[in-house]
């Protein structure tokens, strides 16, 4: 009997047909292991609702000169600082081709509804860039943010200057409904 | 599991019947029968207190579980209810959490161990490699741990850990934000955070499996790094070893139950008694004492990626060490030149550690000469460099020119004195 079933196994009638068979099966499970496997790894992404609740609106008539508003924005700070004259002087003369991450003030600002760019507001993701501690604000040697967890300097636009971090602070993206409020997100 | 020949006779009928079946009492026996290296010293106790304290963490970590809320409104203040409230909880909180040093602590001197007496050597890579492995992981649990009170350290902490990720060129941020489950640490980071907490333990356990696996089949290696030849070489586990074993944690067990009883948050940092808050930085981060020298050495170049890579290549360089090392010599003890490596290698780590925890501009005490000095920065650079140097330059050369000590030739002529080899080995 075993001589039979050696034989069997041993003689292959259409192999190429077998191999096919083999490689089909193989695909099919393969395929459904992927497709099965895409929902385990996409759930950890953002759920709907922490999509949803992604805009906030500020009322920059609040933050009087030399003051920093802080509010929270999809769980991150936002800084609205109502800058001084002194401040936004100091953020123009910079010559931008010395920063690690060259940007002018003014592409730093959101125009309002009217077309032009308000330098006295300067609104911001109070994120540092390197490993997103909060910057501590009138700090550094720029007098601008510093940031204590691994010590980076911005300047009075949130602009990195010295330290470990790689680019400037973020502009979260915002829009003006009125002229004093804004709309972030 | 053993990898020697079974010495176990089944003396009762049960047990017989037992043995045809499922030969498990023939696994124990032969685990507890176990010839190993007459000459092991305390150095290697610390495999049996890591057992042991895998469990203790398993243990304790199951009972808070049943106590801990992980939700952002809840997590800090059931923490604290556990310490407070719960009866005993008191105890079983410190337990868990000093438990954690206690488990580090363990490790390092088990991985210095292995790398005074060249245990990573062949034949033992891949047991040296499995314990990489666990270490890796481990980290990952510990991590993740410090995460689940919700104290500023553990937010900020949890902040600054996932960023690393965020560094990654292209795919940075959407990785990132992928494990957080959102555009910041926040209640998804969390209750994940709390599943994969209660999940790694069993994969270390599992590759703790495998560790010991591997080792009762290479053998144990021993302070003289010379294979054992004869049955004289050799001594039964137990009670020999188990003996040994027992006494060297009866001590662990005394400085563990120190800091349970009496300094439960010596360990700690004092910022993890305020509860998490998105806002504010404590103006000092700084990781769990077991990380700092890799978090200096994160901090030791000032780009944002190459800190992150060589933070990475600081724990990656211990998986290849058996190939890096080139000297056939396993125990430091006949390598007088790379021993004096060494002990400069364990000042460099302490040095690191110190780095990890200070401020970088600050100047080193002692080292301040006119107006400048030695900053932690500068020197978290020089010991990053040592660091590297010592595995990728030191041993692989050390190996070539070195000439080493004359070797007995058996444990037992070392342990028992000859003609070749003084009465008691060099240390």
């Amino acid at each position: 009997m075993s001589e039979t079933l050696n034989k069997d196994v041993d003689h292959v009638e259409d192999e190429g047909k077998r191999d096919f068979i083999f490689l089909a099966t193989g695909a099919a499970a393969g395929a459904g292991v992927l497709s099965l496997a895409w929902p385990f790894v996409a759930q950890m992404g953002k759920a709907a609702d922490t999509l949803a609740a992604g805009s906030i609106e500020i009322n920059l008539a609040n933050v009087a000169e030399g003051q920093q508003l802080k509010t929270l924005w999809r769980g991150k700070p936002v800084f609205v600082r109502h800058r001084t004259p002194a401040e936004i002087s100091a953020a123009e003369a910079v010559d931008v081709a010395t920063l690690p991450d060259p940007q002018t003030d003014n592409e730093r600002l959101i125009p309002n509804q009217s077309g032009a760019v308000d330098p006295k507001y300067l609104v911001m993701v109070g994120v540092c860039t390197h490993f997103g501690c909060v910057p501590v604000g009138e700090a550094g040697d720029y007098d601008g943010w510093y940031c204590p967890c691994h010590g980076s300097h911005y300047d009075t636009s949130g602009r990195i200057r010295k330290g470990p971090a790689p680019t400037n602070m973020e502009i979260p993206p915002y829009e003006f409904l009125s002229d004093n409020i804004i709309k972030v997100g | 599991m053993s990898g020697h020949p079974s010495t176990y006779e089944p003396k009762y009928a049960a047990t017989k019947w037992m043995d045809q079946r499922l030969p498990i009492i023939r696994m124990g026996a032969d685990f507890m029968s176990f010839p190993s290296p007459r000459n092991l010293n305390y150095w290697w106790t610390f495999g049996g207190i890591l057992a042991l304290c895998l469990v203790s963490q398993i243990i304790t970590g199951i009972i808070l579980a049943m106590h801990y809320i992980p939700h952002v409104d809840h997590a800090f203040d059931s923490v604290q209810r556990i310490k407070r409230d719960v009866p005993f909880g008191w105890l079983l909180q410190p337990m868990h959490a000093v438990g954690a040093s206690m488990f580090f602590f363990a490790v390092y001197v088990h991985m210095l161990r292995g790398l005074y007496y060249g245990s990573y050597k062949a034949p033992r890579e891949l047991l040296w490699i499995i314990g990489c492995l666990i270490y890796l992981v481990m980290m990952a649990t510990g991590f993740i741990g410090y995460v689940l009170p919700w104290g500023q350290m553990s937010f900020w902490g949890a902040t600054v850990i996932t960023g690393f990720f965020g560094a990654v060129p292209v795919v940075g941020e959407s990785l990132q934000q992928w494990l957080l489950g959102g555009y910041a640490v926040d209640n998804a980071t969390l209750t994940r955070f709390f599943a994969l907490h209660y999940l790694l333990p069993f994969v270390i356990a599992a590759l703790v499996g495998l560790h010991v696996w591997a080792l009762h089949h290479v053998g144990q290696n021993n302070p003289i790094g010379i294979t054992p030849k004869t049955k004289e070489d050799t001594l039964s586990f137990h009670p020999f070893y188990t003996v040994k074993d027992g006494f060297a944690l009866c001590v662990f067990f005394l400085i563990f139950a120190f800091f349970i009883f009496y300094q439960p948050d010596a360990l700690g940092h004092a910022d993890n008694y305020i509860r998490a808050d998105a806002m504010k930085t404590p103006p000092h981060i700084v990781p769990e004492w077991y990380f700092l020298p890799f978090y200096a050495i994160l901090r030791a170049v000032p780009d944002k990626l190459a800190g992150i890579l060589l933070m990475v290549a600081a724990i990656g360089v211990l998986f290849v060490l058996p190939w890096l090392d080139t000297s056939k010599v396993r125990s430091m003890r006949f390598r007088p030149v790379a021993r004096r490596f060494f002990y400069v290698f364990i000042v460099m780590c302490f040095l690191l550690g110190w780095c990890g925890a200070e401020t970088p501009d600050n100047i080193v005490p002692g080292m301040k000469f006119g107006d400048t000095g030695l900053s932690f920065y500068r020197m978290s650079q020089i010991a990053t460099i040592y660091y590297f140097a010592f595995f990728l330059v030191i041993l692989p050369i050390l190996g070539l020119t070195e000439k080493p000590k004359e070797r007995p030739e058996s444990i037992t002529k070392a342990v028992l004195g000859g003609h070749n080899g003084a009465a008691a080995p060099a240390e």
